[in-house]
């Protein structure tokens, strides 16, 4: 199914899409890669608040390469997500419901996108300078000491990307791979 | 002994760090579009299509082909009758991926320690690797490498007795545990022989060899090619969503070993497998 999806990602809306759904994601979005989500979880242990809105928000696992004049962002591919596994229970389980990134994820995180709803999205991983052209706008938020993972927020417009894990725990990595092989018997 | 200037260097190292992360190589960009005429998996296609456009934009805009413009890894084959002046050799390598790095709005990923972490903020110090060579010219080689691939490599040292059979499913499973963190379609580089560290050594170098090409031993490019086809048996697929394109290449690099080993390294690349090499 193709979808074109706005953001935010209500819990209603995560609840429509299935793994193997293609989605265009047109809405706000934000970044944070592996220093980021650690700064951001130490924020919550402490009790304090995040430097943005986490409520219904969807994150872009990616660390840019720095823009060009005359342009919003450099080449923006998705990172490996397996490395936020530590950080994706607690950030969803203060609101935050989209995750945009590729590759696996370990069982904790699958049972926290049932728990609350969420959706793991996949980018074709590689593809900067095709996803770039879907960032229309950047603005950056907090940690700007960090570089390249720095926190942002991004305006995007049909942004392709493909349900990866929906919030029944249906995995496209398995699915796909299955559904492929049998067709082949 | 013919005399360079290591000044000359840090301009090729410069040039070749920029056009290696704009424009992918030939043969990747061939060996891409041959898998996706093959490809009979519908997300799998779609996956494909937007991976040709993806490096179609990056040459034609002159941006990265990928955000993780990688580590430098750096080959030198130097001619044992150059002599350098004019400076200390390693320094200008560095100097050459400094400015290249700036310059090609490349992302600085390298940080200066492994464990306190820290951007080194130029993206040096680059991996340099020299070897000695017959003749007086320099053969360099810039493969940025990034790490969503290496991260999924590996090596494993096997008794003689494991034989062929304990290589082949060694890269079946390693490709296999892989899945989709190494952004498949994959190349995989297989290094077999010298010692646990020349075995990751040659692995790596396996990545920088042309697709098309394949090893002067007829035993081992019958074993690239078996071996390309029982990972495209796996169903994996581009991004891991299914499919029969899950690596688009399989190059091997051997050398003679000890009587006691048989060293095995693994060093996986995505489809972004870049490299770019001029002589001086």
């Amino acid at each position: 199914m193709i979808k074109h999806i706005t953001l935010p990602l209500t819990r209603e809306l995560s609840k429509t899409l299935h793994a193997g759904d293609t989605v265009y994601l047109t809405g706000d979005i934000y970044t944070s890669r592996d220093a980021g989500h650690k700064r951001m979880c130490e924020t919550l242990a402490k009790g304090e608040k995040l430097p943005f809105d986490p409520m219904d928000a969807t994150i872009y696992y990616v660390g840019p390469t720095p823009a060009k004049p005359g342009q919003v962002i450099g080449s923006a591919g998705p990172t490996t997500s397996g490395r936020m596994d530590a950080y994706a229970p607690t950030m969803m389980s203060v609101g935050a419901r989209g995750m945009i990134g590729k590759g696996a994820r370990q069982p904790e995180v699958i049972e926290a996108i049932k728990k609350y709803d969420g959706v793991y999205f996949g980018a074709i991983g590689g593809a900067g300078a095709l996803l770039a052209k879907c960032i229309k706008k950047l603005e950056p938020i907090a940690y700007e000491d960090l570089g390249a993972e720095a926190l942002c927020r991004l305006y995007v417009e049909e942004m392709p990307l493909v349900v990866i894990i929906d919030c029944e725990g249906n995995n496209l990595y398995e699915e796909g791979k299955n559904s492929y092989l049998k067709s082949k018997e | 002994m013919r005399e360079i200037s290591v000044k000359t260097l840090i301009d090729v190292v410069e040039k070749l760090c920029i056009d290696a992360n704009q424009y992918l190589p030939e043969d990747v960009k061939k060996a891409i579009k041959t898998c996706r005429a093959c490809e009979d998996w519908d997300i799998a296609c779609g996956v494909l299509d937007k991976i040709i456009e993806n490096f179609e934009i990056a040459e034609r805009e002159d941006v990265p082909i990928c955000q993780d413009t990688g580590m430098a890894c750096v080959f030198l084959e130097i001619g044992q009758d150059v002599h350098f002046i004019d400076g200390d050799l390693t320094e200008a390598i560095n100097e050459g991926v400094r400015r290249g790095y700036e310059k090609g709005f490349l992302r600085k990923s390298v940080v200066k320690d492994p464990v306190r972490r820290g951007n080194t903020g130029d993206n040096t110090p680059a991996l340099i690797y020299t070897e000695i060579v017959p003749g007086d010219k320099v053969k360099i080689t810039v493969g940025p490498k990034g790490f969503g691939s290496e991260n999924m490599s590996a090596i494993r040292m096997f008794k003689p007795s494991a034989g062929i059979q304990g290589i082949k499913d060694f890269i079946l499973e390693t490709v296999s545990a892989a899945g989709p963190n190494p952004c498949p379609p994959v190349v995989v580089g297989v290094g077999i022989g010298g010692s646990f560290d020349k075995a990751a050594l040659l692995a790596k170098k396996a990545l920088m060899r042309e697709l098309d090409s394949s090893h002067p031993d007829p035993y081992y490019a019958d074993l690239e090619k078996e071996m390309l086809e029982k990972i495209n048996l796996l169903g994996i697929g581009p991004q891991g969503f299914g499919g029969k394109t899950t690596a688009i290449g399989v190059n091997i690099e051997t050398m003679p070993t000890h009587i006691a080993g048989m060293p095995c390294a693994i060093n996986i690349n995505c489809h972004v497998t870049r490299h770019k090499t001029e002589i001086v």
